[in-house]
């Protein structure tokens, strides 16, 4: 069974934990640099990702998830795709920059803006995992403003990319570990 | 029927995930927030004065002045909450217009209404109700709350209170998971909650809702403590903005709830951090003073 950290310092990553056991791997909850040892893979959950990354400023992590995601796969949802996108505006912050996108933070406003929507995603996932809507869960969600030559886009609500994968990471600007669908934690599996 | 699928319910509950493991601060002012948000609190409550000057003071505390909450809105990317009397539907309405990102129905206020609750489930933005104990949770859960949080005793600077509050409803909770269905109805008329939410404890072992946990936390101590009882995130009112220095103890929690199972760790956050909050003994307040039994 595949391992794959969920990064624990602030966040839904209980729910990451509960998803992925749910798509078929093990997870394991990560709090320092030492737990990424024999990882298969990092899940970036959702929270604040102000919060996260003065966290991981703290004690090293950034550099060490930095230097995981230079060979191992990544998944970032919501704060998690801000982390590792390559440039976030509104306002600016740091990022992991292992993916070549533009995220613009809280891009929807806030918390009443939030929603749960279906969506359609592109005919490229629903080959790879199973045909069928999927349900989102977008909470004071950023928006993905570019992505670069590298980039597939998975699926797109209201035109913008919502799941985006780029070699061996992957991002969702919505919330797939706080609904029943397994299939974007599957696909994520399948990369590892 | 409880509306457990709804959007509204999932969306509300969905932000108070992303709060887990946490730390939400209690601001005065657009300075302070910033102070917060630069020490990694996952969320601030804008608020006029922290609960230990609202005691000091006396007089009927309400809604914060719009401007100030507007202010902190405008300084930081984190979500704002503010706070609004138990039973002020027009605080509230006002709050939600406002935009603020999770609304506090809160007995650090002066009640507006002595019987009713706010009907939570009419609105957009999500609520955090305070409880004892497991009924209490429960009815707040069933108007409509998203997120509870244990009472505690606000602006007293004493963990004991909110010890004993997420004590008990951890133990309400492990003993509904127990009980037959037979024993359920009778249960929740002896809980005076909803049965439908007395069942999915009882099924489940905890609520539908995250369990966070306030009043009285001091330091990184007590933050690891409450979280060691059963808290998935912590509120901290006075305790940062009335110690000696509030940015090297606001950083301290937010390291303490994230370590709050490492001891080491623990130790690090505890070291040179100044004068905590001054205390209170709980039995020393009279007690019409006692902010907890606002709310039933």
């Amino acid at each position: 069974m595949k391992k794959v950290g969920v990064l624990s310092l602030q966040g839904d990553f209980a729910a990451h934990g509960a998803a992925l056991e749910r798509a078929g791997a093990q997870p394991v909850y990560v709090r320092e640099s030492a737990d990424l040892r024999s990882l298969d893979g990092l899940v970036i959950p959702g929270g604040e990702s102000t919060t996260m990354l003065k966290l991981m400023r703290f004690d090293g992590l950034f550099d060490a998830v930095a230097e995981f995601g230079g060979r191992k796969p990544v998944f970032g949802t919501c704060a998690g795709a801000i982390l590792v996108a390559d440039e976030v505006s509104g306002p600016a912050q740091e990022s992991l920059r292992l993916m070549d996108i533009a995220v613009e933070r809280n891009a929807y406003g806030r918390q009443i803006d939030s929603r749960v929507t279906q969506i359609e995603p592109e005919p490229e996932f629903l080959a790879r995992t199973a045909p069928g809507k999927m349900e989102a869960v977008f909470i004071r969600a950023p928006i993905i403003r570019r992505t670069g030559p590298d980039a597939r886009i998975l699926a797109r609500y209201h035109g913008d990319p919502v799941l985006v994968e780029q070699g061996r990471h992957l991002v969702s600007t919505f919330h797939p570990e706080l609904t029943a669908d397994s299939r974007v934690h599957a696909l994520f599996l399948e990369k590892l | 029927m409880f509306q457990f699928a709804s959007e509204q319910f999932r969306v509300n509950v969905g932000l108070a995930e992303m709060l887990k493991g946490g730390v939400i601060m209690d601001v005065t002012n657009a300075q302070q927030a910033k102070i917060a948000e630069d020490a990694g609190a996952s969320a601030v409550m804008a608020l006029e004065r922290v609960p230990s000057d609202i005691r000091r003071d006396g007089g009927v505390a309400r809604m914060a002045n719009i401007a100030i909450i507007e202010e902190i809105m405008k300084t930081v990317t984190i979500p704002v909450m503010a706070k609004a009397r138990i039973g002020h539907f027009m605080e509230a309405r006002i709050l939600e217009a406002l935009g603020v990102d999770f609304i506090d129905e809160s007995e650090v206020l002066t009640p507006a209404d002595e019987e009713h609750h706010i009907d939570k489930t009419g609105f957009k933005t999500p609520f955090v109700c305070g409880a004892r104990n497991l009924g209490e949770a429960l009815r707040r859960i069933g108007e409509g709350a998203t997120m509870v949080r244990t009472k505690g005793e606000a602006g007293s600077g004493n963990i004991v209170e909110a010890v004993r509050h997420i004590r008990t409803i951890v133990k309400e909770m492990k003993q509904l998971t127990v009980l037959g269905k037979e024993e359920l109805y009778q249960h929740a008329k002896t809980l005076a909650a909803p049965l439908e939410l007395v069942e999915w404890v009882a099924r489940h072992g905890k609520l539908p809702v995250p369990n966070f946990s306030a009043g009285g936390i001091a330091t990184p101590a007590d933050a690891a403590l409450v979280m060691q009882l059963g808290a998935e995130a912590v509120f901290v009112g006075s305790g940062i903005f009335k110690s000696s220095d509030p940015a090297a103890r606001a950083k301290a929690i937010v390291q303490a709830a994230r370590n709050f199972d490492n001891p080491g760790k623990l130790l690090e956050a505890s070291r040179s951090l100044g004068e905590a909050m001054p205390g209170l003994d709980i039995s020393k307040i009279p007690e019409g003073e006692l902010l907890q039994t606002r709310g039933w």
